[in-house]
């Protein structure tokens, strides 16, 4: 008998691909959407009280930089109207306190913002601008002036895990009561720039012993929260928590996927928000329904112990690494593919390579 | 900023931006947090009901004592003062101690 399924908990909106950051390790598909192949603001709207409607409990207005949607603080209302709560995830480059304080009125909940590291020169090299550091503090101060909470989201890789420390007291200075300190995933623009990012396992521990010193000091005044980098592990992510089992994520076109890497996965066919309604997207489409649960498996994850613990790792990176979304995440230690991942780790002391920023091709 | 240490004389209310509601969809209470989701068992549930931003955690244990009386007080103080601790430590919780 098939698991039934539960209705999805969070809703991410890409609302837009247009960012005035160019970051070489931006999670968006190297082949970017133009705005000209935006959904509507109607669209979304429809979008956000189906979503409700289908029990989605948390919205996520990313992107890109939402902030360059003008209907920005409109969709936020709508999704507020809808009793969903709502995330801004923000580079935090375009807009200011005027932004920021209409949207917390309109019923924005939380503001996640993107740094790219403490030092604001090397800051604007990663980021591929120049006076982004300078404009994303003083949007910090902004949401604290709103009386919003902040989350600062540290993307740390290779070429700034030293100044970790720095980073947290940062976090503290700008009045943030949570961290994300997210080692790179290799998707899309990332795994373009890997051997630019990829850190080596002394690099790694350090960090963490570093996370893990300051859980303690900071207990109660700051929460990190801790992603690995998964190359370094012996077991896979349990990537999404699942396909199809908790998220949804909407493209600035319309096409709905289980993940923000999916569509770099060849065969499936996703589903468009234009086309349908999102029930049917979730309970029925065969995207949504392809890698659920354990049936999709091949061994060694079909008879793993972990299976409904990591559900297989990660598809996109068996396809990205293995060729073969069907296979082991080949992080995994028990995967046969895991050689390709071993060779990767092999180029972290090597001088990096230069960035290929993000840009439309 | 320093950390809201929770003792039998705080008065606690949750913090503006979290939300404690009933969720349809899925017949039970939830609690909402930036990009988290809580879900509450059915004591913990009991407290969140009673943090009216009025009420001291020693006033709530009271409240709660009163119900269960099987249960000795301090036991039920030390659940109660715990739960709260932790939630005061994830960011849910604003509060003071009651002069």
């Amino acid at each position: 008998m098939p698991t039934p399924i539960d209705p999805p908990l969070a809703l991410l909106c890409e609302l837009t691909h247009r960012c005035p950051l160019r970051c070489p390790y931006c999670s968006n598909p190297v082949a970017l959407e133009r705005a000209s192949s935006e959904l509507s603001e109607e669209d979304w709207r429809r979008v956000l009280a189906e979503a409700a409607a289908l029990g989605v409990l948390q919205v996520h207005f990313s992107g890109g930089e939402p902030m360059a949607r003008r209907d920005l603080r409109e969709l936020i209302a709508a999704a507020s109207g809808h009793g969903l709560y709502s995330n801004l995830i923000t580079s935090g480059t375009l807009g200011g306190e005027r932004e920021i304080t209409a949207f917390a009125a309109a019923g924005l909940k939380h503001v996640q913002l993107s740094f790219q590291d403490f030092a604001p020169d090397n800051g604007d090299r990663i980021a591929g601008l120049a006076g982004a550091h300078a404009r994303k503090r003083a949007f910090a101060q902004a949401v604290r002036t709103a009386g919003l909470p902040l989350t600062l989201n540290m993307v740390v890789h290779r070429q700034n895990l030293s100044g970790l420390p720095q980073m947290i007291d940062m976090a503290l200075e700008l009045g943030a009561r949570r961290l994300e300190v997210a080692h790179v995933q290799y998707y899309a623009w990332a795994l373009v720039n890997r051997v630019a990012f990829l850190p080596s396992r002394r690099q790694l521990d350090e960090a963490t012993a570093v996370v893990e010193a300051a859980r303690t000091r900071l207990k109660g005044v700051l929460t990190i929260d801790y992603v690995v980098p998964d190359y370094h592990a012996q077991r896979p992510k349990s990537c999404m928590n699942g396909w199809g089992r908790q998220f949804l994520n909407i493209t600035p076109s319309g096409k709905a996927v289980p993940c923000h890497a999916a569509e770099s996965l060849p065969g499936l066919d996703f589903p468009s928000v234009r086309d349908g309604s999102l029930a049917d997207i979730w309970y029925r489409s065969n995207a949504f329904n392809r890698f659920r649960g354990t049936d999709w498996m091949v061994e060694p994850c079909r008879s793993c112990a972990r299976r409904e613990i990591d559900w297989g790792g990660c598809r996109c990176q068996a396809f990205l690494l293995a060729g073969d979304a069907t296979r082991a995440d080949p992080v995994c230690a028990l995967s046969p593919d895991r050689g390709v991942v071993e060779q990767a780790l092999q180029q972290v002391e090597s001088e990096p390579p230069g960035f290929v920023y993000r840009q439309y091709g | 900023m320093e950390r809201l240490v929770v003792s039998d004389a705080t008065v606690l209310r949750l913090a503006p931006h979290i939300v404690f509601r009933f969720d349809e969809a899925r017949q039970r209470w939830i609690m909402l947090a930036p990009e988290r989701l809580m879900l509450p068992d059915e004591q913990a549930v009991e407290i969140l009901k009673l943090l009216d931003g009025k009420a001291s955690v020693g006033a709530i244990t009271d409240t709660l004592a009163g119900r269960y009386t099987e249960a000795p007080r301090d036991l039920i103080a030390r659940d109660v003062t715990a739960m709260l601790q932790d939630l005061a430590d994830k960011g849910c919780l604003s509060g003071a101690d009651a002069h």
